[in-house]
């Protein structure tokens, strides 16, 4: 018996793994050969999906990007043997993309079948839990302040600060909710984490729960996920199964209930409040900070909201300490990044790195330029309400303040790059007008200067007035960045402002000084 | 456009199967759209009586959401990614194209009544720009040439 694996991801299938996992059924029932596929993660190098990897006798030996049509020689060359082929790669591990990778929070994408709880196990899973069973709630929390481990949303507000804030909350109930209403275009590593291994997240949860008190928890998942959905109630099953989820956890007479929640299509959604608005059935309207969630949270009971990666770095810390995290990464950016290449770049993917590389590095040595050939002119970091980086900005290195300083975020490590054809002034407008069409309406600088900027930006290019509306489209921005309730509408002028000081001509403007 | 009293029994399972569950709307609201392609405006009545809630909040939560529908979608839907990243990879030709062949704009449905078309906001499928999806399906590197084969794929599939 060979076993074989085929990834499940999105991007996968999106690629054709469907058939190309069918068809080497199909071909090996045939042949009368003897294999197993199991349907894994990605390993997030994504220029070589659908790829194939087989169980041999020298390890695992890697084949990509392959379609249908190549399996019929593939299996004919000795797929199975791990012999060589034109779409042989070998070692997926030692190719330089992922060899030069820190993965911590992605050490299973992958390389097990993501819904399946004892290779989960025989992977270092439910370590993390082990450790924190054994330990008491104020204790888990120094692990996690210890590790220096900071929210992946636009805030990077630390983790163990916030746990410890519910921790001391009083209260009957409290709730951890998981934040993956990941909907920055350019993001994917929420998704690829759920899809590949729902149970790093799972077991987050449930440490997290153990942490501050909480019983209940829920994962907040785009609508726009729905392999996420179908693999996470595998892994949720399978963990209520097998004593990992419910009542008296492995015998500890802790509870842990968990249970996904689809979201609808609203991008504001992944702002805190709005979610917490959205999990209790309304529309999604940004609440007014303070009192904070981790205070007066969902159903008005204190409560953990923390993004996917977030919560998915937590098994590993408990596992292995926070000081083991905490020694990744620079400054006060402590651990690992999953960064997201994506967008006109050659070689896209998933990467995850301690924090401190610089971006020249991730697109030209690992990225490997853009994928049209043509030079990069602009990348976006962080989402859509990122800023736009040009050429003399790509030695920054990858550190939340380092960021800050230049007037940008690092977000959720999103990067999208665009080649020199693209017109800045376009994706400036295309920033407010995704603010029009994604604010939630509560407050006037969001929703209203959002239209209005669409409209200002129209006539800077159109050529009217040139200069008063740059001068109007500034103090609009201004009035957005300080005056609007949550990050929607204070910081679309990021993306905006990026493109008008960075690339001028783009709008007909004087070019800027070098 | 369908008769509500046929489809009435599956909107009261559906809050019946929903009625102890915290915060419920949102989950009965994809339940219902599930099961019947959208939420006919019908529906709100029995909605806000059984969560006892108004109307007006009812259908606010509906028209709050991209995602929920009050009008039957086609037989199949489709949804083009307009975020950055697909715009970075030719996205917006892809977007003319797929107006141009079927003959109509986002959100509306085509006159044989079989694709309805879509904008969407990211689909998670960066790395392989531009995207759309198909009902559940996702599709990477859309050009306009596998745009036309999906969708005469689709109608050789009705």
């Amino acid at each position: 018996m060979s076993r074989v694996f085929i990834s499940r991801d999105s991007t996968a299938l999106s690629l054709g793994a469907e058939k190309v996992a069918a068809t080497l059924q199909q071909l090996s029932d045939t042949k009368g050969l003897k294999i197993e596929i199991v349907r894994n993660g990605s390993r997030g190098l994504f220029w070589l999906e659908p790829l194939i990897e087989v169980e041999t006798d020298q390890g695992r030996v890697a084949y990509g990007p392959v379609q249908a049509e190549d399996v019929a020689s593939l299996l004919e060359t000795g797929l199975l043997e791990g012999k060589q082929h034109p779409l042989y790669l070998g070692n997926i591990e030692e190719l330089p993309y992922f060899k030069n990778q820190n993965r911590l929070t992605f050490a299973r994408v992958g390389l097990t079948d993501p819904v399946n709880i004892d290779d989960y196990i025989a992977h270092d899973g439910y370590r993390g839990l082990k450790n924190a069973l054994a330990l008491q709630p104020a204790d888990i929390v120094k692990h996690v302040t210890d590790s220096g481990l900071r929210g992946r949303g636009g805030a990077a507000f630390p983790t163990g600060i916030k746990w410890n804030t519910v921790l001391n909350a009083p209260a009957e109930q409290k709730y951890i909710v998981c934040n993956a209403d990941e909907g920055d275009s350019g993001t994917f590593s929420d998704r690829m984490i759920m899809e590949g291994d729902p149970f790093v997240l799972i077991e987050g949860m449930t440490i997290a729960g153990l942490a501050v008190g909480a019983t209940q928890g829920y994962i907040y998942l785009r609508v726009e996920y729905p392999h996420a959905k179908v693999a996470l109630n595998q892994a949720i099953a399978a963990a209520y199964k097998n004593g990992y989820l419910g009542e008296n956890i492995q015998g500890s007479g802790k509870t842990f209930h968990l249970e996904v929640r689809s979201g609808a299509g609203a991008y504001i959604c992944g702002e805190e409040t709005s979610l917490l608005e959205s999990l209790e059935g309304k529309r999604g309207l940004v609440r007014f900070k303070p009192p904070l969630p981790a205070i007066v949270g969902l159903f008005g009971k204190p409560t953990v909201v923390n993004n996917v990666i977030s919560l998915a770095s937590i098994p590993v810390i408990l596992d292995k300490g926070g000081e083991y995290y905490k020694n990744y990464g620079m400054g006060r950016s402590r651990g690992t990044l999953p960064l997201q290449l994506a967008g006109n770049i050659k070689h896209p993917g998933l990467f995850e790195a301690a924090f401190g590389m610089t971006l020249r590095e991730i697109l030209y040595a690992y990225g490997g330029g853009s994928a049209s050939g043509r030079p990069i002119r602009a990348v976006q970091v962080g989402g859509p309400l990122g800023a736009y980086l040009h050429e003399g900005q790509f030695d920054t290195p990858l550190d939340y303040e380092a960021f800050a300083a230049i007037s940008a975020v690092l977000g959720h490590g999103g990067i999208v790059v665009h080649d020199d054809s693209v017109n800045m002034a376009d994706m400036a407008r295309y920033a407010m007008e995704f603010c029009v069409e994604e604010s939630c309406g509560k407050c006037t600088p969001c929703r209203i200067g959002s239209t209005r900027g669409v409209e200002v930006i129209d006539r800077i290019v159109d050529g009217t007035q040139k200069d008063k509306n740059t001068v109007l489209l500034r103090d609009l921005c201004d009035t957005m960045m300080y005056g609007s309730l949550c990050a929607m509408g204070g910081m679309t002028p990021y993306p905006v402002l990026s493109s008008l000081n960075h690339f001028p001509e783009d709008f007909g403007l004087p070019a800027a000084k070098a | 456009m369908q008769d509500y009293q046929s489809q009435k029994p599956i909107v009261l399972d559906i809050l019946d199967a929903h009625r102890t569950m915290p915060g419920n709307l949102l989950p009965i609201l994809h339940g219902i759209q599930d099961t019947l392609g959208y939420i006919p405006s019908a529906a709100v009545e029995d909605i806000a009586r059984s969560l006892n809630l108004s109307k007006a909040e009812v259908h606010g939560v509906i028209s709050f959401y991209h995602y929920f529908r009050t009008t039957p979608p086609g037989k199949h839907t489709i949804r083009i990614c307009r975020a950055e990243s697909c715009q970075a990879m030719n996205g917006k030709a892809l977007e003319s194209h797929a107006k141009q062949t079927l003959g109509i704009d986002f959100h509306e449905t085509s006159s044989d009544e079989h694709f309805s078309l879509e904008p969407v906001y990211c689909l998670g499928n960066c790395a392989c720009s531009p995207s759309i999806t198909i009902d559940d399906e996702v599709h990477g590197r859309v050009t306009p040439e596998k745009f036309d084969q999906l969708l005469a794929a689709c109608k050789g599939a009705k």
